[in-house]
This record gives C-alpha cells, sequence and structure tokens, in this order.
C-alpha cells in the first residue's frame, strides 16, 4: 500500500483537491482510502462517502490535533493494509502552523491558497516547508501576478518542493497531481519504527492539564513569556 | 553547489556571491545581521533548543534547501529566456474514445487562437494537456511539442518556468497593495533589471487600455472591473514569462479589448481565448471547436468573416457611444446612423 499524508490550513481546499484527485486514481484502477483528522467537527467523512471512497473520520477534541493524529496513524495504516487499498491518503489540519504530520519516507503534500495572503508562506513551519509537494489553490480568482508572487514565496521557503497548481472546483490540475501520488513498487506495510520529519512542539503547562484561572500562580511547566520591555 | 562546500564558507561569503539569499533569509524568518562571519552551522549553532524548538528550525534541512534555491536561481537568472516559438499539438481522443479529428495543430508565437464549445466540454482540459506538456499521458491521450520537439519535463513543476499564464473574467485583486506598490512586488519576484522603467511601463499600458485612467497610487482593490482586467492583462504581456497566455472572455467594459489582444502579441505571446463572443473570436487567426472532450474542428478564420467583423466593430462602437452618453448624464434621442 501507498500512504500519502496531506495537510494544510483549514478552508485551503484539501478535501475538493482529494476527491478531485481520487477520481483519476479510480480510473486507473486503483483502490483509494481516506482517513480524515480533524479537530471538533467534520462533515467531510460523508463527502468521501458519497463519492463512493471508503473513509475513517477521528476527531481530536480535547487534543493536540497534530499529537492526535500520530497517535493514531500507526492503526489507521493497519486499517488500510487490510482493507488491501492501494492507496491510502490521511487527510489533516495543521491548526497553529507550527505542527506537521509528515513521516519520513512517506509521501506528503501540503496545500495552501493563493487568498490566505503573501506573507502565509513566511508563517507556516514544517507543514510547509518540509513538505514533497506543494499545492496551491483557488487560483481560478486571483490574479495571474498574484499567483506567480505567491508560488515564488513558497519556492523561497521550500525550495525543494514540486509546486503543483489545482482548482479545487473544476479539478483543473488535480490530474496532474495523481499521476505523482502512486509508486507500485512502494509497499508501505506498518509505520511502526518510521519517525516524523519534524518534532512537535512540546507543550504541558497547567492549561494543557485543564487550567482556566488566569494569573501567573496557576502556570505551571512549560511557560513562557512575551518581552514586553523595549 | 555542494552541501558541504556552503557549509564551510561564511554567511557573508555566500551573500556576496549570491545576493538572492537575502530573500532566502528573509522569507525563512532568519536574522543575520551581525552575524555574516560564520558559517551556516556555526550560525545554527547560536540558537539555543528554546529557539530551535519554538521557531521550528530545522538546520540540517535548512542547508540543504539553500543548496537548491542557490542551484535553482543560478538555472535561472543564468539562462537564456526560453523562447517558445510554436506549440504544437497532436491529437488524441475525446471522451468516447473516438480519435480527434485533425492532424496536428501549429501555433505560433503571436497568433491568437480561440476556444469555442460548450461548458464541460473539455476547454479546461486542453488548456491542462498544453499545461502539463502531456505525452499520451493524460485523459485525452494528446500530445504536446514546443518549437516542435518534445518539451523539457521543467515545465511541469518548477515555479518559475511556467508555459500558461491565465486571465479570466473572475479574477481579482486581495492584496492591500497601490498599483504601483504591487507591480513593484511582481517585478521583483521575477528578479527583473531596470525595476523602475517596467513599472512605468506597465502602469502606462494600464492606462492605455482602461476606459478610466487611474494613478500608481491607486490601491488595486478599488479600480474598476475594467482597470483591474487592463493592469492583469499589461502585467501580464510584460511581466508574466509564460510564453502562452490563456485568457476566459474578457468583459466588453472599461477595457478596449482590441489594443488589449495586441499588447499581448507584440509582446510574442500565444494567446488562446475561451470566448464566445463574435468580436473576440473572430479576431483570432483560429478556431478550435471542442465537442465531448476533443477537438472536433479547426476552422481559420475566413475572409468573408473578417469583413464581418469590422461591421460587428461598428456596432459596437455604436454601443459604446450610447454607454458614454448615458455616464455622461444625456439623453438619447435617435439610433445613430438612421438619421
Amino acid at each position: 500500500m501507498n500512504l500519502v499524508t496531506v495537510s494544510g490550513p483549514p478552508s485551503s481546499g484539501k478535501t475538493s483537491v482529494i476527491l478531485k484527485t481520487i477520481e483519476s486514481l479510480k480510473k486507473r484502477g486503483l483502490k483509494v482510502a481516506v482517513a480524515k483528522f480533524d479537530c471538533l467537527y467534520t462533515d467531510d467523512d460523508i463527502l468521501y462517502k458519497k463519492a463512493g471512497i471508503p473513509v475513517k473520520k477521528g476527531l481530536s477534541g480535547a487534543l493536540c490535533p497534530d499529537h492526535y493524529f500520530v497517535s493514531n496513524v500507526e492503526e489507521i495504516t493497519k486499517w488500510g493494509v487490510d482493507n488491501k487499498f492501494d492507496i491510502l491518503i490521511s487527510e489533516s489540519a495543521g491548526l497553529c502552523n507550527r505542527c506537521s504530520p509528515y513521516i519520513k519516507g512517506i509521501k506528503a503534500i501540503c496545500v495552501i491558497d493563493n487568498l490566505s495572503g503573501i506573507n502565509t508562506p513566511k508563517k507556516i513551519g514544517p507543514m510547509l516547508k518540509s513538505a514533497d509537494i506543494v499545492v496551491i489553490t483557488k487560483g481560478d480568482i486571483v490574479s495571474q501576478a498574484e499567483r506567480e508572487v505567491f508560488a515564488s514565496r513558497v519556492n523561497t521557503v521550500n525550495p525543494a518542493a514540486a509546486i503543483m497548481h489545482i482548482n479545487g472546483l473544476t479539478g483543473q490540475g488535480s490530474f496532474e497531481l495523481s499521476t505523482l501520488l502512486y509508486d507500485e513498487d512502494l509497499h508501505i506495510v506498518s509505520l511502526k519504527g518510521k519517525e516524523l520529519r519534524f518534532p512537535m512542539p512540546s507543550a504541558l503547562c497547567s492549561y494543557c492539564l485543564g487550567e482556566t484561572r488566569i494569573g501567573e500562580s496557576y502556570q505551571m511547566g512549560n511557560v513562557r513569556k512575551m518581552k514586553l520591555d523595549d | 553547489m555542494e552541501k558541504t562546500e556552503i557549509a564551510n564558507r561564511k554567511i557573508s561569503e555566500l551573500l556576496t556571491e549570491f545576493p538572492f539569499l537575502t530573500a532566502f533569509f528573509n522569507d525563512n524568518g532568519l536574522e543575520i545581521e551581525g552575524k555574516e562571519e560564520l558559517t551556516l552551522p556555526e550560525y545554527f549553532a547560536t540558537f539555543d533548543e528554546d529557539e530551535i524548538e519554538n521557531r521550528a528550525i530545522d538546520a540540517e534541512n535548512l542547508i540543504f534547501q539553500i543548496g537548491e534555491f542557490i542551484e535553482q536561481m543560478i538555472a535561472f537568472l543564468g539562462k537564456d529566456e526560453d523562447i517558445v516559438m510554436t506549440v504544437t499539438i497532436l491529437p488524441g481522443t475525446d471522451k468516447s474514445g473516438n480519435a480527434e479529428r485533425f492532424d496536428e495543430l501549429v501555433i505560433k508565437q503571436g497568433e491568437i487562437i480561440c476556444i469555442v464549445g460548450p461548458t464541460g466540454s473539455g476547454k479546461s482540459r486542453l488548456l491542462g494537456d498544453i499545461e502539463w506538456v502531456a505525452q499520451s499521458d493524460t485523459p485525452t491521450l494528446r500530445k504536446i511539442l514546443i518549437n516542435n520537439d518534445v518539451p523539457d519535463k521543467k515545465w511541469r513543476f518548477s515555479s518559475s518556468d511556467k508555459l500558461v499564464a491565465q486571465l479570466s473574467q473572475n479574477m481579482n485583486f486581495v492584496m492591500d497593495l497601490s498599483v504601483y506598490e504591487f507591480v513593484e512586488l511582481h517585478a521583483e519576484s521575477r528578479l527583473v533589471e531596470n525595476k523602475e522603467i517596467i513599472i512605468k511601463r506597465i502602469i502606462d499600458k494600464a492606462n492605455d487600455l482602461a476606459g478610466e485612467k487611474f494613478s500608481p497610487d491607486t490601491p488595486i482593490t478599488s479600480l474598476s472591473g475594467g482597470q483591474s482586467r487592463a493592469l492583469m492583462i499589461a502585467d501580464t504581456a510584460i511581466l508574466s514569462k509564460s510564453p502562452i497566455i490563456l485568457i476566459d472572455e474578457i468583459e466588453n467594459a472599461g477595457i478596449d479589448r482590441k489594443r488589449a489582444l495586441r499588447l499581448l502579441i507584440s509582446e510574442d505571446k500565444i494567446v488562446l481565448m475561451a470566448t464566445h463572443d463574435p468580436i473576440l473570436a473572430l479576431m483570432g487567426n483560429k478556431r478550435i471547436v471542442i465537442k465531448n472532450g476533443g477537438i472536433h474542428k479547426i476552422i481559420e478564420t475566413t475572409d468573408q468573416e473578417r469583413t464581418i467583423l469590422s461591421t460587428l466593430e461598428d456596432m459596437d462602437k455604436i454601443l459604446l457611444a450610447y454607454r458614454t452618453k448615458l455616464r455622461s448624464g444625456e439623453i438619447i434621442e435617435k439610433i445613430e446612423g438612421q438619421g
């Protein structure tokens, strides 16, 4: 089985891009499934089901979504292998721009959109900088110049990535992406022992543990203060 | 450049040799002021563990990325512009698998080719095939040649070498910048020399195309539809590197469409235009008729059509004159040209 991790900021078009890309993969006779990770709520599993795509949904709820992802990806992979899918695509939102769910040796795709602003590539951490493929969406509604500038900014923060433009509405570009996703010589049986490309932020403070009161005396563990004196 | 070689040189040396690295450090949020005399590994060693973690710095990957960036920029700066003289489309099949009914279509620099056909007929796929330089590896099995040769794969993935630039009616400006700042940003991302001259040329051209003039310090988001389209066309014609421009209709308001097309052609672009507007469609050298996902027919604009075009243009002028009258508050009293 091939495993592909897709992530990107909320509403960047991940689900649309994946749905359109799977259409092309299916035409090649490949069995594709999706594992959708989100935080509080998602309806996307219904969209996948409607398209006849086997899907598992995981909501992290009160846990950090990326930590939740990495604690479950092994089991999800096993589900995929047991069901003899050719490709399993994991979809997760990068909510704090700092984390990334990418795994060494597993294809990593970051989806970002042209509307998110010209400085966005600078603001996103490893999720963008260590992706193998960067998909840029919503190019149909901004000017050519803005598309070019945005793509060049993406290229400066991740020169090694292949940059693709996809229209999530019409699917233009998704066939092209589909050609990069499947390697028939690649057989992933388990993720055991594999490593994340980049460590997730360490966070264990009183607020992680449910503290709600504000004030220094309630803050314990990993606490850091802003520098306000200039 | 080898990774070890990059790692052994001082940042100041790297910057002298590759001034464009300033943008890399900037965009990656790495402040190097006062640390120019360090090598990159020494520089990354100045961060303590907390900073490395907080800012998600991956030193090894960054050194690798710098190497990639240098290589790309050298390739980008060093080469002559790739001149695309011709694009050739070799036939594939339509959605039902029937062979397309043409032998080959050669599109030359400076030509305008119109694409007609109902929504969903396969116009986007044709464009996709060109952009992806299809080699019988897309659903249509078409093949695209550049300058009569099998093209370089770089057209597929490079962020700076894109075959097709696009202009459509749905496009808007979304940045909070003035016209000048906007064009400047684009010029900088293209690393053009004589930036000032090019910016001025683009703004002048855009004003030349637009019905109503605008100044360089107008915010781009407050330009009218026609002005926006004029700026997009002038900017794409002059600054975009892509040799092919795809236009998805141009509205007939606030912009001189004929001059706009002429500008694109004079910059040696190949213009593909999806349109059902008779004036635009007949301005083209040829029309591609798309049906059921395939190229159904290729029609060369006939002399008779050209004659009809000039009549249509006259009619268009009459309509335009009424618009102008209405805009300036006049009352329309008679049909022009009929006494």
